[in-house]
């Protein structure tokens, strides 16, 4: 189950742990091709160059491996797509739901995962 | 010269990408500046179904199309970009991003769309993603067999209100009049659905909540009585409006700030067009707003093309 993002896709839940473990700065945006998920991968798109220290990644927000996600402490009283998970040294260092914009999510990155 | 073009677009949904469209197509240097994701509130629609000659199609697919066929053509689009500063006077306009980047044109089509209402109660937005939303089709299936309020009383919010009863265990639709603004028929089928009530005459005061939104603090307007509803959930569906705030004071603006134009998209300053729903108009919609992006786009090129004809005279 993979969406149609210009992002790398995360499939399973063991490859986003690998991931997390092995890089500084991660984030994951878990959702579907929905009106209020297309715009924050949008914004993904167009910062990865921007944001090189950073690994973007896109998961299916209705995949079981996406449990992962959904189950986060930080995730738990979220009920709005998608959900977005910011990591740091293996850790979430900030989790968002629903919509965001191209200034919520950089101040995001500047201020949790700067280089 | 890489900065300087023959028309830029301000605003990049259905009505910008039309105008981009027409507008490169003619071989005009043309440019569409976008703040959000390229598409506008059609990203924002699940299934279109009245567009003419596609039978159905999501609005993420319509925009990518758009967008593809604008750029095709030659149009630059550029999105998630802020306009930090517009001058629209001078015969060459000019458009800053990002406060750092300026564009130059000859002619500006402003086709900035609309957003949803928010109510601007205490709490709202604490709890947007965490119970309130303003997507019924996007959200819904969170509150499985939970108690939620629908703010709003036109057809989106009565026609969303029967399809979130496919999930919710009540529904209960806060309305600030006596009355609703929507079709007999969206009023019917809400009224005969079992598992929706209405609080009518009533305006949402605070949402309040620990981690997550719990309760809905409503005044009655016509008594004036407080009351305060436990929920789970709060879905705001009370209209649009138009994304003009930054053009306050540069170009003229009915009293619900929408832009003034004549039939010929024209603004009230020279070589300034607007098109789509940030226009004083009665019908929003993707189609009406291609229509405004054709005329407006045609217009441009009219009016580039008689500014070329009074330098050579
Ligand atoms: C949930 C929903 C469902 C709908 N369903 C349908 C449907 O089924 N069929 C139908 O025909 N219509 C539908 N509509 C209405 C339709 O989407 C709109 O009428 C149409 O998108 C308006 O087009 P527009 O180009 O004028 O503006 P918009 O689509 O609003 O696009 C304007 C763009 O301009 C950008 N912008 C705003 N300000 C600036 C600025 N200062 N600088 C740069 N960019 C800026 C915005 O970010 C946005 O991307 C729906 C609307 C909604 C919200």
């Amino acid at each position: 189950m993979t969406l149609s993002t210009g992002l790398n896709h995360i499939a399973t839940a063991n490859e986003l742990t690998k991931i997390v473990n092995e890089n500084e700065n991660v984030m994951v945006c878990c959702g579907r091709m929905g009106p209020m998920c297309i715009p924050v991968y949008e914004v993904m798109e167009e910062i990865q160059d921007k944001y090189s220290h950073v690994k973007f990644f896109d998961m299916a927000f209705d995949s079981p491996e996406a449990h992962i996600i959904r189950n986060l402490p930080e995730c738990k009283t979220f009920a709005g797509l998608p959900f977005t998970v910011y990591y740091k040294n293996g850790k979430v260092a900030k989790a968002t739901s629903s919509i965001q914009n191209m200034d919520q999510v950089t101040s995001i990155l500047d201020k949790e995962l700067n280089s | 010269m890489e900065n300087y073009f023959d028309v830029i677009v301000i605003g990049g949904g259905p009505a910008g990408l039309t105008s981009g469209i027409y507008l490169s197509r003619a071989k005009l240097k043309t440019l569409i500046l976008n703040e959000g994701a390229a598409g506008g509130q059609m990203v924002l629609t699940h299934e279109v179904a009245n567009y003419p000659g596609i039978e159905s199609i999501s609005g993420y697919q319509l925009s990518r199309n758009m967008r593809k066929q604008a750029e095709k053509f030659g149009c630059l689009v550029k999105s998630n970009i802020k306009v930090t500063n517009l001058s629209l006077s001078n015969d060459v306009k000019s458009v800053e991003i990002n406060g750092s980047e300026t564009f130059f044109a000859k002619s500006i089509i402003l086709a900035t769309g609309g957003k949803s209402r928010t109510i601007g109660a205490k709490g709202e937005e604490t709890f947007k993603g965490k119970g309130i939303s303003y997507c019924a089709t996007c959200d819904g299936d969170f509150f499985q067999d939970k108690n939620i309020i629908v703010i709003g009383g036109g057809n989106s919010a009565l026609e969303e209100a029967v399809s979130l009863t496919k999930f919710a265990s009540s529904v209960t639709v806060v309305h600030q009049f006596d009355h609703f603004q929507a079709f007999e028929s969206a009023v019917s089928e809400a009224k005969a659905n079992p598992k929706i009530n209405f609080i009518m005459e009533s305006e949402i005061q605070e949402f309040i909540g620990n981690e997550k939104l719990e309760k809905a603090i409503i005044k009655n307007m016509r008594t004036g009585e407080i009351s305060t509803k436990e929920i789970d959930g709060a879905f705001i569906l009370i209209g649009y409006v138009p994304n003009t705030e930054s053009l306050k004071g540069i170009i003229e603006l009915n009293n619900k700030n929408e832009i003034i134009t004549n039939d010929l998209m024209e603004t009230n300053i020279s070589g300034v067009f607007a098109a789509g729903d940030s226009r004083a108009k009665r019908y929003r919609q993707i189609t009406t707003s291609v229509s405004d992006g054709t005329i407006a786009a045609l217009s441009a090129a009219d009016y580039i093309e008689k500014q070329k004809e009074e330098i050579l005279v």
